[in-house]
């Protein structure tokens, strides 16, 4: 998602850390680093700026020059400054009102805003348990309001029929009694896309807005969308009073600057994210998350939750225990721990959530999936015997071992090599308790203290 | 997606006479001028000299209308040696060498798609979500059947939602045939019409996929399938391979580019919605990355608001 701008940022950051003084010159350069990679990501100028010049003057000010660690303090900064861009927590969609609350869709062409009423109406129904009417105001392109008929009948929405041959207002307004009637909790209208500078246009959803008065407003953007965005978001936010935003098709490989320009000029914030082709592809936005991926500490608390998922509490206990007893940690355990790592998702999905700086030097080491496999094959081709006590393994029975599990002598070696680096990374831990092991990856990770 | 209906106020002037294709492109193009306009006449009006400050500002336009750090680069770097080579000492000098820069580099995509070669000749069109695949088709119609050619339309897109109905409703308006099939995949109905358009004598075929975002994988690998069954109904066919690019696209636009060639060998690019507030800039940056010809730019809403791209006159329309 935002893994360009995770790696540019994550390289100016090193070239921080390693000063022990903090000059206006260094900041400097590190701040028309930040700024391009900024705009690489498609971040609006006029926003870029803004956000450069409040780091400066944070970072320049006592902040920083009180602290022990400058390099350190103006990351600090950058981070943030960056989560208060994105706006600080996840905001809820609001439905406090006398049923119907309408929701109002609008965007340009091609955002996704059909999509989106279909997503976003599974959501509701089935995480809120709500009744929800879709009504399609589309009259303008071929087969819109079919789309949003089909995609109803997808998700086992109720759908308002209508005739494209009238007028947008008289569909909403049209939709809005069938609601009232029928004792619906949610009703939701999409719109034509449209430009912002197409007048009649916007008088036109204007109208819309002042009859239906709807509770939510969501401003539809697209992430891949570049400098315009703040164009965009400024025409449609000037003409409506918008209460939300809605950034589809992240998952794509966009920047996704178009976030951050557009929670800056409308002020409103992103409440749901885009994330797949499919009905339920919809997701809580979860802004401090991002702004921590963007600045090259990844999306640690996803994964932490992901991690829960997928382990296994009592194997996870166990091990833990074993650390902390200081045994020795044996290529048995060394399995239990590839394996903890398959039920996560895979080293791919790992690997995606982890800081910029660390899941390069990962995959520098070229460690996949398949080398996972092939460690496990290894590591089953050994007897318990063996798995246990590491130090029996002379020639022989690791050109056996190879055999048996078809590689090369080396490829066993160098997994023993990788085993006694755990080991004694494990013989640390059990020493010196956390506080020494993070001492230690605090050079890995960027952004930690 | 554009839409078709609304558009008849707009192909016409006050007079009631169709505009030209230049007014037109150029007119389309305004909100692109005036936005790189605006910036440049201030820069060229508060700067006497040539100086640092000057060319970081105009960096930062360049920037702003989506031309990418590399390709802006590039353009500076060039209008640096072009001041030095032409002993340039006057920053207003600088407005007409930044549009020889511009155009310098935009002469590579300017390549017109030539449909002679063969009959049928076959259009694979492909792009992102969104970006107005169908609706380029039906703007492609509409161009061909005006140059006297006979046209049928394969509605590919088998995903989306109601895709075949919104290819369908386009080709009752413009009386061209459209081959659908219920339940169908994609690389089926293209194959079918293709066989469809040898039987009829028709000259140009244009295949509809459904939009993906190239991190899909498995759908790209679908696509690198279509392909192949359409060379399987028609060896050499497709004749050409287009990918459609949304003008509000940032720099992920490249990375598009990239992925869709990577994947299909993409012969030419249409990029649409160049009459929003877009500058299109990112096709500076595919001049410079990945030179794949610009077909057409879609400048309008009307059916006939896509055109042949010039680069001089983007280039002219951006500064001139």
């Amino acid at each position: 998602m935002f893994d360009t701008l995770t790696s540019r940022l994550s390289g100016v950051i090193k070239n921080l850390r390693g000063q022990a003084r903090l000059s206006e010159e260094n900041i400097q350069d590190a701040l028309r680093e930040v700024r391009m990679a900024l705009l690489e990501a498609d971040v609006a100028l006029p926003v870029v700026k803004d956000f450069i010049a409040q780091v400066k003057e944070r970072a320049l000010g006592r902040d920083v020059m009180s602290s022990l660690t400058p390099g350190q303090a103006v990351i600090q900064v950058v981070s943030e400054e960056l989560t208060r861009l994105m706006g600080g927590q996840t905001a809820a969609l609001n439905l406090a009102t006398t049923p119907p609350a309408v929701i109002l869709m609008a965007g340009l062409q091609g955002a996704g805003k059909t999509t989106s009423s279909a997503k976003l109406a599974k959501l509701l129904q089935e995480r809120m348990k709500k009744k929800v009417l879709l009504a399609s105001c589309d009259v303008y392109r071929p087969a819109a309001m079919e789309q949003l008929q089909s995609l109803s009948r997808q998700i086992g929405a109720e759908y308002f029929v209508a005739d494209p041959q009238q007028k947008p207002l008289a569909i909403a307004q049209g939709a809005l009694d069938f609601a009232r009637r029928h004792h619906f909790d949610v009703l939701i209208v999409d719109t034509a896309g449209r430009l912002g500078i197409d007048q009649a246009m916007m008088d036109e959803i204007k109208a819309l807005h002042a009859d239906l008065k709807p509770i939510e407003t969501l401003f539809v953007v697209d992430a891949m969308q570049g400098q315009d965005a703040v164009n965009t978001a400024r025409a449609f936010s000037e003409a409506l009073p918008l209460s939300g935003v809605i950034l589809t098709k992240l998952d794509g490989d966009a920047r996704g600057g178009a976030a951050l320009s557009v929670r800056h000029v409308t002020g409103q914030p992103i409440k749901f994210a885009g994330v797949s082709e499919k009905p339920d592809g919809l997701e809580p936005f979860h802004p401090e998350r991002m702004a921590s991926r963007i600045l090259g500490m990844g999306d640690v608390l996803s994964l932490i939750e992901e991690a829960q998922r997928g382990v296994d509490q009592v194997e996870a206990e166990k091990l833990a225990k074993k650390i902390k007893s200081g045994k020795d940690f044996d290529l048995e355990d060394f399995k239990a721990q590839l394996q903890q790592m398959k039920n996560m998702g895979g080293m791919s999905a790992l690997l995606d959530k982890l800081p910029g700086q660390m899941s390069q030097a990962v995959q520098g080491g070229a460690v996949d999936d398949k080398s996972i496999n092939r460690i496990e094959g290894i590591i089953n081709s050994m007897t318990l015997k063996e798995r246990r006590h590491p130090d029996l393994l002379k020639a022989s029975r690791k050109r056996r071992i190879a055999a048996g599990a078809g590689v090369q002598v080396q490829e066993v070696n160098r997994l023993l090599k990788q085993f006694e680096q755990t080991q004694k990374m494990m013989k640390t831990l059990s020493k010196g308790g956390m506080g020494k092991m993070m001492r230690a990856m605090r050079g890995m990770v960027p952004g930690m203290r | 997606m554009l839409s078709f209906f609304k558009s008849d106020k707009k192909t016409s002037n006050s007079t009631g006479q169709p505009l030209s294709l230049a007014a037109r492109l150029k007119q389309g193009l305004q909100r692109t001028r005036d936005h790189l306009n605006r910036p440049i006449a201030e820069l060229f009006g508060s700067h006497a000299a040539i100086d640092a400050e000057l060319y970081e500002e105009l960096e930062a336009i360049l920037l702003t209308s989506d031309v990418g750090v590399d390709a802006t680069q590039f353009l500076l770097d060039d209008l640096r040696q072009r001041v030095k080579r032409e002993k340039l000492t006057d920053a207003g000098q600088l407005r007409a060498a930044l549009q020889q820069s511009l155009q310098a580099l935009l002469t590579i995509l300017q390549q017109p798609l030539d449909t002679a070669p063969h009959t049928p000749f076959v259009i694979m069109l492909a792009g992102v979500n969104g970006a107005g695949k169908t609706t380029t088709i039906g703007k492609l119609a509409h161009y061909f059947q005006a140059q006297g050619k006979s046209v049928l339309l394969a509605a590919g897109d088998t995903f989306r939602a109601a895709a075949r109905e919104q290819l369908v409703a386009w080709g009752e308006r413009n009386n061209v045939a459209v081959i659908t099939q219920e339940g169908s995949d994609s690389a089926a109905v293209i194959f079918d019409a293709i066989h469809a358009a040898k039987a009829r004598g028709i000259d140009i075929v244009l295949a509809d996929t459904a939009g993906r975002l190239p991190t899909q994988l498995h759908l790209m690998e679908e696509l690198k399938k279509v392909k192949r069954v359409i060379a399987k109904a028609d060896a050499g066919a497709p004749h050409e391979v287009l990918l459609v690019l949304d003008a509000n696209t940032g720099q992920n636009g490249l990375s598009q580019v990239k992925s869709f060639d990577d994947a299909l060998g993409v012969t030419g690019l249409v990029v649409t919605k160049l009459d929003g507030t877009a500058k299109g800039g990112m096709i500076a940056a595919i001049a410079k990355t990945r030179p794949i010809p610009v077909r057409f730019i879609g400048v309008g809403e009307a059916q006939d608001d896509l055109q042949p791209f010039s680069a001089a006159e983007f280039a002219e329309a951006l500064f001139g």
